[in-house]
């Protein structure tokens, strides 16, 4: 009886990674197969065919947007944070009137269903000047990041010891040197979490990306594999799309695998301690 | 305790002066945390607050998205409008109605195969075994993809005539012929819905496990003395104490599939008859150019959403912000 409980357990075990992993398993698999191979289906690899993963990076800016993502997702990870850490500094260590109000409205706007801000942010982006550009689609990405930057890092600032600053007041430092000395240094744990969170969520945008860009050299990867189209418009090149996005995943399959653990932090602080 | 007491001891000074010292203290400290708030404040107020007013604002007008400083107030039309003895606007409109349906139907079936799945999940993860960090990680895997990535990675597995998964099905003899999954409206929803647990499970079965991990471990060891059937436990122990988070796990889960895009838009090419909410507003406000009726309609799942979340932090399940260090 035990030994099929063992078995049943593993058995379970063993089809949730399957069902976990098959999927880009299978993107791998097809991205090394091209022309009419695609046609059959194969659940192994055959041979090291790299003609998809030249193909992606020739016939379309592939990695030009591959370089877009990077620096959108970058500089809104490094907007997020600076204004995020000293925003939660203030709401996590200091009790003033309206704190709680404040930072419901905050949490308030991570649940805005991005569409509703679409016809607004267009116009904004369009009176800015920024249609089209890098910047315009940073400043969009802030909207999704900058609320639960705040949130997350608030909730870890709260769990800091009371006694931190309470020391370093004392001794006559500013509230401004008190976040610079004490709570960076003790706060770059949850801000690499946090950094993370909103690295993928940048990286993953979609809707402000295929909306605010026009042409083929401003987008970053999301729009990039949704409109890769083939020679004709019914047709659509499997393969190439399949190396693109195994190429795009690659990199966050690496950083969850490396940074698990903070990410899964990050993820529960964000929503079990609210 | 003992280390506050410390710090006081070796700032003698503050006892001294007291109170006065203290309470200025106090003063600038507050000051300070307005000037530390405020340039996230004015951010938020410009990228969301801003936008927010202004789509409300053009669901009352006939905007356009090619001249989008010339239109003209025009009431409630875009909403409901009666004209030539017929009903126009967006709650007369049935793929505005066809697509309210489709969101609802796809937040409630997904969100709830991924509770049980994740329950599922995590109470394996609960577990001990050798090789728990790696499914952890092999979890996570399908959240981090991209949402694009993995809706065209479904896409070509549920390809009607390459695709793996007629393939496999046709293999275990499970169907008779290819079935074209995301072609036809009614197996291109359970398609979405199929990637979304695939991609969403991992986030629920992680949460669960978090609250899994913070019960106390003598009730368990108590049930076991006593010899209470595991099923027992779970349904009269586990349960209960993890129900505030499990709550918690389903509606960030629920907001989130309500406002479902991307997915829908990739799986089902931005077909008319599986549109979700959002993706029946960008099409409106993109597509036909119809900035007005577009908004009107994102306005209209602002305030669903809206209504969702009023709903419950009304009902006091989840407190939210206001749990004092």
């Amino acid at each position: 009886m035990k030994r099929l409980a063992r078995a049943g357990f593993w058995l379970l075990v063993i089809a949730i990674a399957l069902f976990a992993l098959f999927p880009f398993y299978y993107a791998v698999v097809s991205s090394f197969r091209s022309g009419s191979d695609l046609f059959t289906i194969a659940y192994r690899p055959e041979r090291f065919d790299l003609s998809n993963y030249v193909a992606v990076f020739e016939r379309q800016p592939f990695g030009r947007n591959i370089l877009n993502s990077v620096l959108v997702s970058g500089s809104v990870v490094a907007l997020s944070l600076g204004l995020g850490i000293t925003a939660a500094y203030a709401f996590g260590r200091i009790a003033f009137r309206g704190r709680s109000l404040l930072l419901m409205t905050i949490l308030a706007v991570s649940m805005f269903p991005q569409v509703a801000v679409l016809a607004g942010m267009f116009e904004l982006i369009r009176a800015f000047g920024l249609y089209n550009t890098l910047p315009g689609l940073i400043l969009a990405n802030l909207m999704l990041t900058l609320p639960f930057t705040v949130w997350v890092l608030t909730t870890f600032m709260r769990e800091l010891p009371k006694e931190i600053e309470e020391a370093a007041f004392v001794d006559g430092a500013t509230p401004w040197i008190v976040v610079r000395r004490v709570f960076l240094p003790l706060m770059a744990p949850a801000a690499v979490t946090t950094g993370l969170l909103a690295f993928i969520v940048s990286w993953n945008e979609f809707l402000f990306a295929l909306t605010f860009t026009l042409t083929n050299e401003r987008r970053t990867v999301p729009p990039a594999i949704a409109l890769m189209s083939g020679s004709t418009a019914y047709e659509l090149p499997w393969g190439t799309i399949m190396a693109g996005s195994v190429v795009v995943t690659i990199p966050i399959i690496a950083l969850v695998l490396v940074f698990q653990r903070k990410i899964v932090a990050g993820l529960t602080a964000g929503a079990v301690k609210g | 305790m003992i280390m506050s007491g410390a710090v006081a001891g070796a700032g003698a000074p503050v006892q001294v002066t007291g109170r006065g010292r203290r309470s200025s203290l106090t003063r600038s400290r507050i000051r300070a945390a307005w000037l530390f708030i405020a340039p996230s404040l004015i951010v938020v107020a410009l990228i969301a607050g801003w936008p927010l007013a202004r789509t409300i604002w053009f669901s009352f007008t006939d905007a356009s998205l090619d001249a989008l400083g010339d239109y003209a107030f025009i009431g409630l039309e875009n909403y409901l409008a009666h004209d030539d003895g017929g009903w126009f606007g967006i709650l007369a409109e049935p793929d505005w109605w066809h697509s309210v349906w489709n969101t609802l139907w796809f937040t409630a079936v997904s969100v709830s195969l991924e509770t049980v799945l994740g329950m599922v999940v995590a109470l394996i993860l609960n577990a001990a075994f050798p090789g728990r960090g790696l499914m952890r990680a092999i979890i996570l895997i399908p959240w981090a993809i991209p949402t694009i990535v993995s809706a065209k990675m479904w896409n070509w597995m549920l390809h009607d005539q390459f695709g793996v998964i007629n393939d496999l099905l046709l293999r275990l003899g499970l169907i008779a012929a290819p079935v074209p999954w995301t072609a036809n409206a009614d197996t291109a929803l359970w398609a979405a819905v199929m990637v979304d647990v695939w991609k969403h499970t991992s986030f629920m079965a992680l949460l669960i496990l978090a609250a899994l991990q913070m019960l106390p471990q003598d009730i368990y060891e108590a049930a076991k003395v006593d010899g209470v059937s595991p099923v027992r436990v779970f349904v009269r122990v586990t349960l209960p104490l993890i129900k505030p988070a499990l709550l918690v796990a389903v509606i960030f889960r629920s907001l989130d599939a309500l406002r479902v895009f991307d997915l829908i838009y990739v799986l089902t090419s931005n077909a008319k008859e599986t549109a979700s909410m959002s993706v029946y507003a960008r099409q409106q406000l993109v597509d036909f150019q119809e900035v007005g009726l577009g908004s009107a309609a994102a306005t209209l799942i602002f305030l669903i959403i809206a209504l969702v979340v009023v709903i419950t932090l009304a009902a006091g399940r989840v407190r939210l912000g206001e749990d004092p260090r």
